[in-house]
């Protein structure tokens, strides 16, 4: 029951994307090119998600498993790092180069655009390389 | 600058349903897996494999099914609406590559910080979207206007 819960939220999380029109590469950089005709739609999304989002998310506040004894996992850091806030801006520059960010961008590969796959294999290399080559460089 | 709204591209309603969507899915997640709704944590998890809990990969294959199958169940009720990319081979692999390392290196992206996090009322998750999204819009445009 519970994996067919979570296919079932990644299927609403797309869907919600569709419709939002987050997909949509054009429509998402009408929101960040600011300069002309501005299009604030995608400030709509987040309104609408973070409201029905804050009331799940108090829900489980106190609760520390859910109904199938899961262990439900909160971050709890507070520390800001810089590398939170480079990181962050280096995705920020990607998203606007391409107008996907990870979810829409997995969405238009499900899609079929052919572009959405050249996306989506640099974003696992990119990943890779920070996960698996500098972290693990790192630690040496 | 001249900052008016484009009002044929303009669709309040329909960013506002979809987004109320993202944040059920995002709720149903944390209250019956437990696990926080970010899609770049997700998908990097899929290629860790030390020091993993039981289902590690199983949630995150699972919800990836579900994201990526979302356009061809969409379709059964709707034409899918209009995905238009205009960049280039070469820019998508530039931004895929900044994206996929800035998310990992930044602890996450549009969904774990956007909006998990400031559903959370986290004030790191706050800094993270104020960043990505200013560096957002001086990217676009520098990109589009600038260069």
């Amino acid at each position: 029951m519970k994996n067919i819960i979570t296919l079932l939220a990644g299927l609403i999380f797309g869907l919600g994307l569709i419709i939002s029109g987050m997909t949509n590469p054009a429509k998402v950089i009408g929101f960040l090119d600011i300069e002309g005709q501005w299009d604030p739609s995608l400030a709509y999304v987040m309104i609408g998600a973070i409201s029905i989002a804050f009331l799940g998310f108090r829900f489980v506040k106190n609760k520390s498993k859910t109904i199938f004894d899961d262990p439900i996992h909160l971050p709890g850091t507070t520390h800001v790092p810089k590398e939170l806030i480079i990181g962050s801006v280096l995705f920020g520059a990607g998203w606007a180069l391409a107008g996907f960010c990870p979810g829409p961008a997995l969405v238009a590969l499900g899609a079929g655009y052919k572009e959405a796959f050249i996306f989506v294999m640099a974003m696992i290399v990119g990943m890779y390389i920070h996960d698996h080559l500098i972290e693990v460089y790192k630690k040496r | 600058m001249h900052l008016y709204i484009d009002s044929p591209n303009f669709t309040p309603i329909a960013s506002l349903v979809g987004g109320m969507l993202i944040g059920l899915a995002a709720s149903v997640l944390v209250i019956y897996r437990g696990k926080i709704a970010g899609i770049s944590g997700i998908v990097a998890g899929l290629m860790e494999t030390e020091n993993i809990q039981q289902g590690h990969h199983l949630w995150r294959t699972l919800f990836l099914i579900g994201l990526i199958g979302s356009s061809f169940i969409y379709q059964f009720f709707a034409p899918l609406p209009e995905i238009n990319i205009s960049a280039s081979k070469g820019t998508l692999i530039l931004a895929g590559l900044l994206v996929g390392f800035g998310t990992r290196m930044g602890s996450g992206c549009t969904s774990g910080h956007g909006i998990c996090g400031l559903s959370r009322l986290s004030p790191r998750s706050l800094i993270a979207t104020v960043s990505f999204m200013f560096s957002g819009f001086i990217v676009c445009y520098l990109f589009l206007h600038a260069i």
